[in-house]
């Protein structure tokens, strides 16, 4: 049993979603309970293959039985082991709050939403457990084909908001799989390894083939992950997508696509070609650095919370590229680091967002007076995802932070030092901002000009939206504490990749 | 004349790039939202092109082996033999862990590459999959603005923001 666990994790939610969609034709009362077990499942098969992993080093699981080139291999090292643990934990964490959210927002699609929710995170769980390149692309459209229903569930512009990012989304994962296309002609291979391993045989570091792939499959994924100034797609889709979607879509899809960048770089072409052969490190740091600034201000001029977070997200994406492409060991590991937190800062905001949304019909800032008074349950929840985002101790937001700071002054670059600083000032004035607001500010009934809102007494949340807002905070605050344990391991991983001989 | 050999010499590949600057084109540039899907189509099929031409193989057939091209006659009669005399279960068992037949003893050149067509395949559902998504968002956007141009779409939206 321990051995198939790889397989399991991806399994468990794939099944789960045929059981809803037999489960829809009778009444369907057990559906987010059959969610939440399957769910569970997958966290306890991905925290099996963590320990695994711990215990024997790197898992491969040959499906089929087909040895590497011709079959397609799962392959678990440390970095996927952990971003697994990450994607099941979060999904769970947002099938205990969907419940109430889901019946509210989208009560005629209840099946459809479960359905789509558990295809995305098995799409998600795939990109991260295989070791084939073309397996990967499939997997990366079977998730976002799921995110793109998923948002356009929203009201109003949320469907207008869901054809743009076909459309990104679509040209990224088309340059994507040209860029596979690239090495397929060079190395005649499909799995990962594999074509490194050819790259290195052949000597292909020269070949502008294998140039081509390189930029196609970045450029690819800049797109899928919101890289300024690819971002376009972004604020709309997550601020107006059901709450329970953009709760699984924000914290999630962004982070597993820098895991796709960070996979692609180091196992696929490797260390050698992308830090030695081409000196780009430079430039895209320089890039990161202007999309960290370009995201923090542009939260900054937003007026409604869900958007501020939206641009919150841009401004990370830029922390974690950067982190990798300052080409040493600190900054590669803060990146993944920040891997983790930030699916889980994220995850908490968002879940007070939705909270905050459902109550009030809208999440326009200026129109919080006196929340902390009405809703100081959830509050305290959203204050702590603030706190770490901004990057107070002793929440995983201030290591995150410290590692990769720690990796630009190794690198010299102070470029991207400034800004990594520049953006925990912006964040503390947003969320400070929105602290005053809801704590100093008499309280007014909302509503009263707006005919939105559709319960007109505000109350706290229903106990299961509490627990898992509380269960992504106290998640927070456990990867802060046991920071020095999750860095050994990703410290471990990163070592091989090579990096410590390239950065010198 | 070196330049139009270095094009007729890879005309597929210019077509295939031709044609993902037109589905490219119509994506940006286009009103319509049907237009844009169209241009999205287009633009995946040329990715189609680029993979089937990498592997077109003048001469080649199907990459099926034949029995005793693999076998060297001498060990087909012995298997043969053995398969006769009620063996067949252990033999069986052997033949797969090890292949009788080297690598070096196939013609590679004979046999058209399967791989590429097949990823083609999965290309193209995946592609009328995401196509088949875009319509029925395209339908939602139809029922909630009661356009499909994006300058009135874009216009709605600001009236109804304020």
């Amino acid at each position: 049993m321990a051995d198939q666990s790889p397989v399991i994790i991806l399994l468990a939610p794939f099944i789960g979603a045929v059981l809803i969609g037999f489960l829809a034709f009778t009444g369907g009362r057990l559906i987010p309970s059959v969610a939440v077990v399957s769910l569970g499942v997958a966290v306890a098969a991905s925290i099996a293959t963590l320990v695994q992993f711990a215990e024997f080093g790197e898992i491969i699981y040959l499906l089929g039985n087909w040895p590497r080139p011709f079959g397609i291999e799962y392959r678990v090292d440390g970095l996927s082991a952990l971003v697994v643990t990450m994607i099941t934990v979060v999904a769970l964490i947002t099938a205990l709050y969907s419940r109430t959210a889901v019946y509210h927002e989208t009560p005629d699609k209840v099946p459809y939403f479960y359905i789509l929710f558990l295809l995305l995170v098995t799409g998600l769980v795939g990109i991260t457990l295989t070791g084939d390149a073309f397996n990967l692309y499939v997997l990366l459209e079977v998730s976002s084909l799921t995110s793109y229903a998923l948002i356009a569930m929203g009201p109003g512009r949320a469907v207008f908001a869901a054809f743009k990012y076909v459309i990104m989304g679509t040209i990224g994962a088309s340059f994507y799989l040209l860029g596979v296309g690239y090495l397929y002609i060079r190395t005649g291979s499909l799995n990962m390894v594999d074509i490194r391993e050819q790259i290195v045989a052949l000597n292909l570091y020269g070949s502008e083939s294998i140039l081509v792939a390189f930029m196609l499959i970045m450029v690819g994924v800049w797109i899928k992950m919101a890289f300024f100034p690819l971002h376009g797609w972004l604020p709309n889709a997550y601020s107006h997508a059901p709450t329970t979607s953009g709760c699984i879509l924000a914290p999630l899809v962004t982070k597993v696509t820098i895991y796709i960048m960070i996979r692609a770089m180091m196992t696929i072409f490797g260390v050698d070609f992308v830090f030695t052969q081409l000196e780009w490190s430079g430039i895209i740091t320089w890039m990161s650095v202007v999309c960290i600034i370009a995201g923090s201000v542009l939260a900054l001029a937003q007026t409604d919370l869900r958007r501020t977070l939206s641009y919150l997200i841009v401004a990370e994406v830029g922390y974690m590229v950067g982190g990798v492409w300052l080409a040493n060991h600190t900054g590669m590991v803060g990146a993944i680091y920040h891997i983790l937190s930030d699916a889980f800062m994220t995850l908490c905001l968002f879940l007070a967002a939705g909270i905050i949304f459902s109550r009030y019909g809208h999440c326009r800032i200026k129109d919080m007076q006196g929340l902390f008074r009405k809703m100081p349950y959830t509050m305290a929840g959203f204050s702590v995802g603030a706190l770490a985002i901004i990057g107070v101790p002793p929440t995983c937001g201030f290591f995150s932070k410290w590692y990769l700071i720690q990796g630009g002054m190794e690198a010299g670059h102070f470029g991207f030092v400034f800004a990594l600083i520049f953006s925990s000032l912006a964040s503390a004035i947003i969320f400070f901002r929105v602290i005053e607001v809801a704590w100093f500010e008499p309280f007014s009934e909302p509503g009263h000009e707006h005919q939105k809102s559709e319960s007109p007494l505000i109350r706290e949340a229903p106990i299961s939206q509490l627990v898992s807002l509380y269960l992504a905070g106290a998640t927070i605050v456990l990867i802060g504490i046991f920071n020095q344990d999750l860095i050994a391991i990703i410290s471990e991983s990163v070592r091989g990749f090579g990096l410590l001989a390239a950065s010198g | 004349m070196e330049l139009t050999e270095f094009i007729v010499a890879r005309f597929n590949y210019w077509i295939y790039i031709v044609l993902m600057m037109i589905g490219l084109y119509a994506m940006i540039t286009k009103n319509n939202l049907i237009k844009k899907l169209i241009g999205m189509s287009i633009f995946q099929t040329g990715i189609i092109l680029f993979y089937v031409s990498m592997s077109v193989k003048t001469g080649a057939t199907i990459p099926i082996l034949r029995h005793d091209e693999i076998h060297p006659s001498a060990h087909f009669a012995e298997t043969a033999e053995a398969h006769g005399s009620g063996h067949l279960a252990q033999d069986g068992g052997e033949s797969t862990k090890t292949p009788a037949f080297s690598a070096s003893s196939i013609d590679v050149d004979a046999y058209a590459n399967p791989l590429p067509h097949v990823l083609m395949l999965t290309a193209i559902v995946v592609g009328v999959s995401t196509l088949g998504v875009a319509l029925a968002i395209v339908q939602k956007i139809h029922r909630e603005y009661g356009s499909l141009e994006e300058s009135e779409i874009l216009e709605q939206i600001l009236f109804r923001n304020g």
